[in-house]
């Protein structure tokens, strides 16, 4: 039975196996690679997507959980508020390094401004724990999000 | 000094010729390595620049980008000398092929030992000044004036006191006549424009919005999916396995089997884990099959007082030793380590009769081309290398045992397919940094300050598989790199202890190589000995080093920016660690706590730098972050264990890496210096281990002596 994906505004029909994690028909079925694969299971957070506005490890969320709820991935989060102002602070900070796990960075600082509007360091560790970088861009996230906080 | 430092082999202007040559697509300015071939060919194909009529110049990248900014720096030398603003070019991965693109200090195209900026900053600024010059020279001869009335500027040529002003792309057919310059003068440092000078990365936007390709992003047309299960014992193999659960599952379309591993192909990654997932497959272990890490280290313990090779011998030490004793001796343990780069291992080949196509993110290109060649049998002039972005390389990706397994799958596969692997076989089948001891042996003279200092390596030679090159009677060059120490000690001894791991396991260069694996020993054993000549860390390292003004010069930095002579509450300490490689000079402090109940907390990591010539001053501050943080991850939690011939860690639950809530701030600082430029991707990791270690002691009295710092230790100090 195919499900109705709506990512990014627009409709997909997929037909896959309802336990087939959304990360992959993403990536595969749909052709959006700006979401990352990193552990699959939940640990690393480069996945990150948001359903229904809320940010999910996309590879562990079975994509008959996603069907008929709005999907906004990396490719779309600068059309939101936060998202562009996260991007931008991105941008004037240069965080990313090989960059791989930054769209499941944006997606979650993202995800933390449209509900903190003003993240202490403390609300930002918590939040952004979920999501590794192995080059070590930490500082630099925590500048960036303070800095599109301030915007 | 590490793997890829050979004294010998600087670029010599002489070696360098500039082709230039008119193609389809524009001017086209490139260096020829050797002079005799090239002399019979003046338009070669190679290329670094490409102007078109219209539009965008293209620099076309030598190295590749792993994060290291390096996509940034070259173009920065390029446009210096080329006279372009960096937002009026894009950039291009190079194609596989190493006459045109090796790297001038190795010879191939490796992106690697730090050595990228040292090995193009010539001959980029030289590429840039040589297509300057002819497009000058051709504007000059169509408005016929003297090429010293006109000069360059942000693609343009411009006459001077004139009103006349060519685009660059205007003038390339007349560029592509002019006489190559055969001695291009280069611009004095103190002209730069460029170089030197903070710029944003040109990989960011890319990188922000998600349209960055990795090798992962790869989807040729007709692109089938494949998960991967590598045999998980060493030198193991398949014995058997039933394809049918796989086959049952939705997606599905072909299970492979090859000696070492079963592949299950679908029409997305998902369907293909989960067929995998559903198979039952029998392995035969292999005579590895009773490794444990038990065995593995007491083998090390061993090796330790074993038979070792004679590298450096200065001075003589057995008499300084006999005359001067007590003989001090530490022994320091480090641990399997795994890469873990965030873009899982991955491969995408397209077999066909005639013909091969890889696409992949990979730090070494032709190897890569070779492997796919070589499995598939065809001529490596029928493989094409597509290389992408690399999520990560940390020396994870200067090893082709990916491209091997995937091209062995893609040979049973109709269309391309694209191997990804878990990251269970990620951390499973790494090319690991294997176990490293160190012994380290001194004597004090009556000033206190070593008379002698004796270091046994004891380790695998990577070398001796992966650059064979690098060894010398037996002794691995790289796992020797800085044993010695930077100190000025008139005895020192070093020999190397060859111990490699088990059977089928690989073991492969990893951030820092050299460097990361002698430092920890290096600076916590001069530590040590401050500590028993009842010296202060930083003074006795400052007399050790009046030789060393670079090193000592990035030592009283970061001494003043942490400040060293400022006291510190109970449960605080501080440590030093200095290392001079990759031709560059650092000198790192690390503040730890340790709370009451043992908690530890790294509070603070300064760091004072001297990379010669700085190219981007903000990527020198992100590499060295990066190398911290890779080097705390390693400190703080790496150590991979082997139980059944076979790795037991296999995702970030049980092989923990750092996270942005263990991250202490992280202070660069910069010695300004006009030496030649270092390296700077690998500077930060090697000191992080020691400086921890050495403030631990600080704190609490307590030397560790082994990798990963074990935090139930310090509970019970």
């Amino acid at each position: 039975m195919p499900y109705n994906l709506t990512v990014n505004g627009k409709s997909y029909a997929v037909d896959v196996d309802g336990d087939i994690p959304l990360l992959w028909v993403l990536r595969d079925t749909i052709g959006l690679t700006g979401t990352k694969f990193g552990c699959g299971i939940a640990m690393c957070g480069a996945c990150t997507v948001h359903v229904d506005g809320m940010p999910v490890r996309s590879c562990i969320l079975p994509v008959s959980e996603a069907a008929e709820k709005p999907v906004t991935t990396i490719e779309a989060i600068g059309d939101t508020p936060e998202g562009r102002k996260i991007q931008q602070a991105w941008l004037d900070i240069d965080v990313v390094q090989c960059g791989y796990c930054q769209s499941g960075q944006i997606m979650s600082a993202t995800a933390l401004l449209a509900a903190n509007p003003k993240p202490s360091d403390g609300d930002i560790d918590a939040v952004m724990a979920g999501n590794i970088c192995r080059c070590g861009t930490y500082p630099r996230i925590r500048a960036a999000i303070k800095l599109a906080a301030q915007g | 000094m590490s793997i890829f430092d050979r004294a010998n082999l600087a670029v010599s202007r002489r070696q360098l010729l500039i082709g230039a040559s008119l193609t389809g697509a524009g001017l086209v300015i490139g260096f020829k390595p050797h002079p005799a071939a090239a002399a019979s060919e003046p338009f070669a194909p190679n290329a670094f620049i490409r102007i078109p009529q219209d539009g965008k110049i293209t620099f076309v990248m030598p190295s590749v980008e792993m994060g290291q900014g390096i996509y940034t720096a070259v173009a920065m030398m390029l446009a210096e000398e080329l006279e372009v603003g960096l937002d009026q070019v894009t950039l291009e991965h190079a194609p596989a092929d190493p006459k045109q693109y090796a790297n001038p200090l190795l010879g191939d195209q490796i992106t690697g030992g730090s050595l990228a900026i040292r090995g193009v900053y010539e001959q980029m600024r030289k590429a840039g000044a040589a297509a300057r010059i002819m497009l000058i020279g051709a504007a000059a001869r169509e408005w016929g004036v003297s090429p010293d009335a006109c000069k360059a500027e942000a693609g343009h040529v411009v006459e001077t006191g004139g009103s006349r002003r060519a685009a660059y792309g205007s003038l390339i057919a007349a560029a592509a006549s002019e006489a190559v310059p055969q001695d291009v003068p280069l611009k004095p440092a103190s002209s730069y424009k460029v170089i030197g000078k903070p710029a944003h990365r040109l990989d960011s936007p890319e990188k922000v919005n998600g349209t960055a390709k990795f090798g992962i992003d790869a989807r040729p047309d007709g692109v089938s999916y494949a998960a991967i299960a590598i045999c998980p014992h060493f030198n193991g193999k398949l014995r058997a396995v039933d394809e049918a659960p796989a086959m049952a599952v939705k997606g599905v379309t072909q299970v492979v089997r090859i000696e070492e591993a079963v592949a299950v192909v679908a029409n997305n990654t998902g369907a293909a884990r989960k067929g995998l997932a559903a198979l039952a497959i029998e392995w035969d272990p292999g005579p590895s099959a009773s490794v444990s890490q038990a065995e593995l280290e007491r083998q090390m313990d061993a090796a330790i007082d074993g038979k070792a090779l004679p590298h450096l011998n200065e001075g003589d030490v057995a008499k300084a030793e006999a005359e001067h004793g007590p003989v001090h001796e530490f022994v320091y343990r480090m641990p399997i380590l795994t890469h873990s780069a965030m873009e899982p291992m991955n491969c995408t080949v397209h077999v066909r009769p005639d013909g091969c196509e890889v696409w992949v993110g990979t730090q070494i290109m032709s190897r890569t081309r070779q492997a796919a060649a070589d499995v598939t049998g065809l001529p490596v002039e029928k493989v094409v290398v597509h290389n992408h972005l690399l999520g990560g390389g940390f020396g994870r990706r200067l090893d082709v045992d990916g491209v091997i397994l995937a091209t062995k799958i893609a040979k049973q596969v109709s269309g391309p397919v694209k191997v990804t692997w878990s990251r269970e076989e990620d951390i499973r089948h790494d090319c690991y940094r294997y176990l490293n001891y160190s012994k380290v042996s001194a004597v004090l003279g009556p000033d206190g300050l070593p008379l002698s200092w004796r270091h046994r390596v004891i380790g695998p030679s990577v070398m001796a598989r992966w650059f064979p090159g690098f060894t010398k009677d037996g002794v691995d060059l790289d796992q020797m790199g800085g044993a010695e120490s930077p100190y000025a000690i008139p005895n020192r001894q070093t020999d190397f202890a060859r111990h490699e791991a088990p059977d089928g396991m690989l073991t492969g260069n990893w951030r820092g190589v050299g460097a990361t694996r002698n430092v920890p020993p290096v600076e916590c054993g001069i530590d040590e000995l401050a500590e028993l000549a009842g010296i202060d860390p930083l003074d006795y390292r400052r007399r050790l080093l009046q030789h060393k003004p670079r090193l000592l010069a990035a030592l009283d930095l970061a001494a003043e920016k942490a400040g060293w002579s400022t006291p510190l509450e109970k449960g605080k300490g501080r440590g030093i660690a200095v290392a001079a490689d990759f031709g560059s000079y650092a000198a790192m402090i690390a503040e730890v706590s340790i709370g009451g109940d043992g908690t530890f907390k790294t509070e603070r990591i300064v760091c004072a730098v001297d990379c010669g010539q700085v190219i981007n001053p903000d990527t020198v501050e992100a590499q060295i972050q990066s190398g911290v943080v890779y080097g705390l991850s390693a400190a703080l939690y790496g150590r991979i264990t082997v139980e059944n011939g076979a790795v037991v860690e296999g995702n970030f639950d049980d092989a923990p890496v750092l996270r942005i809530n263990e991250t202490p701030p992280i202070e660069v600082h910069i010695v300004p210096s006009a030496e030649a430029p270092g390296g700077i991707g690998e500077v930060g990791t090697p000191g992080v281990a020691p400086a921890l270690l050495n403030a631990i002691f600080m704190a609490t009295g307590k030397r560790l002596r082994t990798l990963p710092i074990d935090q139930s230790d310090l509970r019970r100090v």
